[in-house]
């Protein structure tokens, strides 16, 4: 009997419900999604059991990093669409006599994270092209009581925007003084109230634990 | 397609006719690879944020603190490397060439922690009896007015520990937050976070001094 060969055809996959359901996920994925944007250092945050969601604007962010550098954002929410930065870099120019051109008040408004940079300094630091050169601007702020640019940038974002709120960003690992140092620099300035940002953490006590 | 073209040309033969069969292969690995980008750039766990509340600094020199009774007061020492310490009551300036000693725990669960529930027992038994009442809705309340209740509770509250929190110089930011994070655990109703003194800060040292090492923690 003479063997009947089939022809061995490639099985042909249909891909386009496939090709369908990428296309569903990858749109809902690019519509929700926020960048994380690069932080001028990294900063492992410590873990709490709060729920209580980060607020979306009307913030101001202290990140404290392990070396004890302090850098301050003020959001990239509404408050961007607002002008509240270009104000507040105006105010702050106002009081160190420095002028900033139109594009320089741009280059802040949209500069996307935080920014750690002395304020003399500033305008090389907006005049720069891109984020590579601008990174060794980016040595903190200075806070020492003979020339505390942080109380300064405090005192200005809360004149441009009285409901601002404080949030401090710190790593786990940096050192307690730098904490207190900026809590104490914005008790000084009167604000009493913060805001720790921390990572989620699971923790149940025992019920039995408490009712022994 | 010119070899189609030239067939049809040579041969009569009508060419059969095929739906246009599309390959979707390399389509469905770039949206492998864009899916795979988005899904690991995007944040999708929001950061939280604990509320902390300092009291108002006071430049009233002729202010004078308020009392707080001896018996109910618990001073927790964060120190370096991670440790912890905490002595119960006040120190008398009596007591200043005879410093008490401290004790030490760890941030565990069989901890701090278990020392201030130890002595928060009434009041969170109190927080936890109302929250199962509520879960078990033999109690009706919004969210807020639950939130209400429970600060009420720990507001009328005189029974559980005033822990007062203080860091040595050389403690770190993680060991704040998890302290007070302990304290909310524990549902602790009056702590605050104070400056450390003299004789605290050498309490710690004499402590260090005693266990250069921290004790392994009993599991």
């Amino acid at each position: 009997m003479p063997k009947i060969k089939l022809p061995t055809k490639s099985p042909h996959i249909d891909m386009t419900q496939m090709v369908d359901l990428f296309s569903v996920v990858l749109t809902f994925l690019m519509l929700t999604t926020t960048m994380r944007q690069p932080e001028p250092a990294q900063v492992d945050t410590p873990f709490s059991i709060s729920e209580k969601p980060t607020p979306d604007f009307n913030t101001m962010t202290f990140l404290l990093s392990k070396d004890g550098k302090v850098f301050i954002n003020f959001d990239n929410g509404p408050d961007t669409l607002l002008k509240f930065r270009p104000k507040i870099l105006d105010e702050m120019g106002k009081r160190y006599s420095i002028e900033f051109t139109d594009k320089e008040r741009r280059e802040f408004q949209k500069y996307p994270s935080s920014v750690g940079v002395p304020i003399l300094k500033m305008k090389e630091f907006l005049d720069e092209k891109d984020s590579k050169s601008r990174d060794p601007y980016q040595v903190g702020v200075p806070l020492d009581s003979t020339d505390n640019q942080l109380a300064m940038w405090i005192l200005c974002a809360r004149q441009v925007n009285p409901n601002i709120q404080a949030c401090i960003k710190g790593d786990s690992k940096t050192e307690f003084p730098v904490v207190k140092k900026v809590l104490d620099i914005l008790q000084d300035k009167n604000v009493n109230r913060f805001n720790l940002i921390t990572s989620l953490e699971a923790t149940k006590i025992n019920l039995d634990e408490i009712q022994k | 397609m010119a070899e189609i073209i030239q067939e049809e040309k040579g041969g009569k033969r009508k060419a059969k006719k095929v739906a246009p069969h599309i390959d979707m292969t390399p389509m469905v690995d770039l949206m492998c690879l864009l899916i795979t980008f988005f899904m690991l750039t995007t944040a999708f766990a929001k950061a939280k944020v604990m509320e902390i509340i300092l009291p108002e600094k006071i430049t009233d020199p002729n202010y004078k603190p308020p009392s707080v009774p001896t018996a109910r007061t618990v001073n927790i020492i964060l120190g370096p490397d991670n440790r912890v310490f905490w002595y119960p009551g006040v120190v008398k300036p009596e007591d200043y060439n005879n410093l008490p000693p401290l004790n030490e725990t760890d941030f565990s669960a069989t901890g701090a922690r278990q020392m201030i529930l130890e002595k928060n027992r009434t009041l969170a038994r109190k927080i936890a009896d109302f929250r199962t009442q509520v879960t078990e809705g033999k109690i009706v309340l919004t969210p807020d007015s639950v939130r209400g209740t429970i600060s009420k509770i720990k507001s009328d509250d005189d029974t559980g520990p005033i822990v007062l929190i203080k860091a040595y110089k050389k403690a770190n930011y993680g060991n704040f937050v998890d302290i007070l994070d302990e304290m909310n655990i524990c549902g602790v109703a009056h702590y605050m976070f104070v400056n450390i003194t003299w004789f605290e800060e050498k309490m710690v040292e004499s402590a260090m001094a005693a266990a250069p090492t921290k004790p392994a923690s009993p599991k």
